[in-house]
């Protein structure tokens, strides 16, 4: 009757041990008493241990000759038998009145019953043990299907995501720094890019002046054309440069001077008048007359100093050549003058 | 027999139903996994040694896996649940070889 409220009431793994004897009792009926002793007292004997482990009581008994397992690790089994004699020795002990105790139970089922006894084994132990590799077969495929598919951030750790934020928020910090300084260089360099257009413009107009002033480009302009006509004399040279001279302190900024034959030489700082014969010769081009200074600048500057009394034209006139004075409006110095680089002067630091 | 049947059957489950892990499970579920492996081959082991206890492997399995995932559980509550987390591996991992060699011994002799 015990055995079976035994049975009854052990739903679970209690039944399960107490199953055995459950088997093992209606056939030999010859000593009963003495195996309900025994089976209680390992069933309470048994959870003790087994929370230790089995494993380590697989490592007691699995080397019979050397059974040098200590209780606190499963490594140093083999070398060491003789260390820990008493608690190895009690151990080995328990465990092999343990396979005593299981196979007296064992073979007093199996024979009388033969199939028997073996169908509640596997319906509730294996049934229970199936369960359990089953939730485990289940967590490990749960686990691995988990891990792979999403390996980052769903499965990690709160304070391992705190850190991945905290290191997000850093380098989102850092980047924001760097995005300002990038804007900042992009701004000086487009400031930089006006500037040197500005310092370009301000360059060719610059160039352009030069180039007028040294006779390099062509220009136009408010001026006066001033003629010379040979009259009892042929028109001397020094008129011409005195001319010249007193075009360029009345503020004449572009002059060229031609000759009756088309010729027309551009007049800038270097440019010389020699009398040549049939007429006069300008920067080595031979001009005849009669010549025709162009000139930009105030017409009516240039006039008055042209016709002061003792000028130009007077002297002119009474060295017996021609000049007369005219005022077009707009004239244009076409003429160019090549510029040479200097050989000698350089610029003086 | 039994057991690596349904081993499969549950490995089968799981990649089949494709489940995904409640957040509050996460952390536990790994180690609770270690925690069966280690029970899985002590009793493999015990076993071969012809000690195994069907009693004893479902106590041992339930109690690794319980205390795993509470060992877990105090370290998050303590702040220290990757370090905890860790040790705990590390401690089976060194039992499941203990369990592996003594199961190597048994099949090679060697």
């Amino acid at each position: 009757m015990t055995e079976h409220e035994h049975t009854e009431t052990g739903t679970g793994w209690p039944g399960e041990t107490a199953e055995p004897t459950d088997a093992g009792w209606p056939q030999p009926a010859s000593a009963p008493p003495d195996v309900v002793d025994a089976v209680p007292a390992e069933v309470t004997e048994t959870p003790d241990e087994s929370e230790t482990d089995l494993n380590e009581r697989a490592a007691e008994s699995a080397p019979p000759a050397g059974p040098g397992a200590s209780p606190a690790g499963s490594a140093p089994r083999a070398p060491e038998g003789a260390e820990p004699p008493a608690d190895g020795a009690q151990r080995a002990g328990e465990s092999v009145e343990q396979t005593i105790d299981l196979s007296r139970a064992r073979p007093g089922a199996t024979p009388p019953g033969g199939t028997g006894p073996r169908r509640p084994r596997l319906t509730s132990a294996g049934a229970l043990i199936g369960a359990l590799t089953a939730l485990l077969g289940f967590g490990l495929a749960v686990q691995l299907r988990s891990h792979t598919t999403d390996p980052t951030l769903a499965s990690a750790r709160q304070e391992d995501l705190v850190r991945i934020l905290s290191d997000l928020q850093a380098r989102e910090e850092r980047t924001r720094q760097e995005i300002a300084d990038l804007e900042e260089r992009q701004r000086q360099l487009t400031s930089g890019a006006q500037g040197r257009q500005a310092a370009l413009q301000e360059a060719t107009q610059r160039a352009d002046e030069l180039g007028i002033l040294a006779g390099t480009l062509p220009a136009q302009g408010p001026g006066l054309t001033v003629r010379f006509e040979a009259g009892r004399e042929p028109v001397h040279a020094e008129w011409v440069l005195d001319a010249i001279q007193e075009l360029r302190g009345a503020g004449a900024e572009a002059m060229q001077i031609a000759g009756g034959n088309r010729t027309a030489v551009r007049v800038v700082a270097s440019t010389y008048v020699v009398d040549a014969d049939g007429g006069i010769e300008v920067d080595g081009q031979r001009l005849t007359g009669p010549y025709t200074i162009t000139v930009i600048g105030d017409g009516q500057t240039m006039r008055t100093a042209l016709n002061i009394a003792g000028g130009v034209v007077e002297s002119v006139q009474q060295d017996g050549g021609n000049v007369t004075v005219h005022d077009p409006g707009t004239v244009q110095v076409t003429a160019l003058h090549t510029s040479t680089p200097p050989r000698y002067a350089r610029p003086a630091k | 027999m039994i057991a690596v049947l349904a081993l499969a059957l549950g490995v089968v489950l799981g990649v089949v139903l494709d489940p995904s892990v409640p957040v509050g499970l996460q952390p536990y579920l790994p180690i609770a996994v270690v925690a069966a492996l280690d029970a899985v081959f002590g009793g493999i082991r015990a076993k071969l040694d012809g000690i195994f206890d069907d009693k004893q492997f479902v106590v041992s399995f339930i109690s690794n896996v319980l205390v795993a995932a509470l060992i877990v559980y105090l370290g998050d509550q303590l702040g220290v649940g990757g370090q905890l987390s860790t040790g705990v591996v590390v401690v089976l991992g060194v039992r499941i070889f203990g369990n592996v060699a003594g199961i190597r011994r048994h099949l090679f002799r060697a």
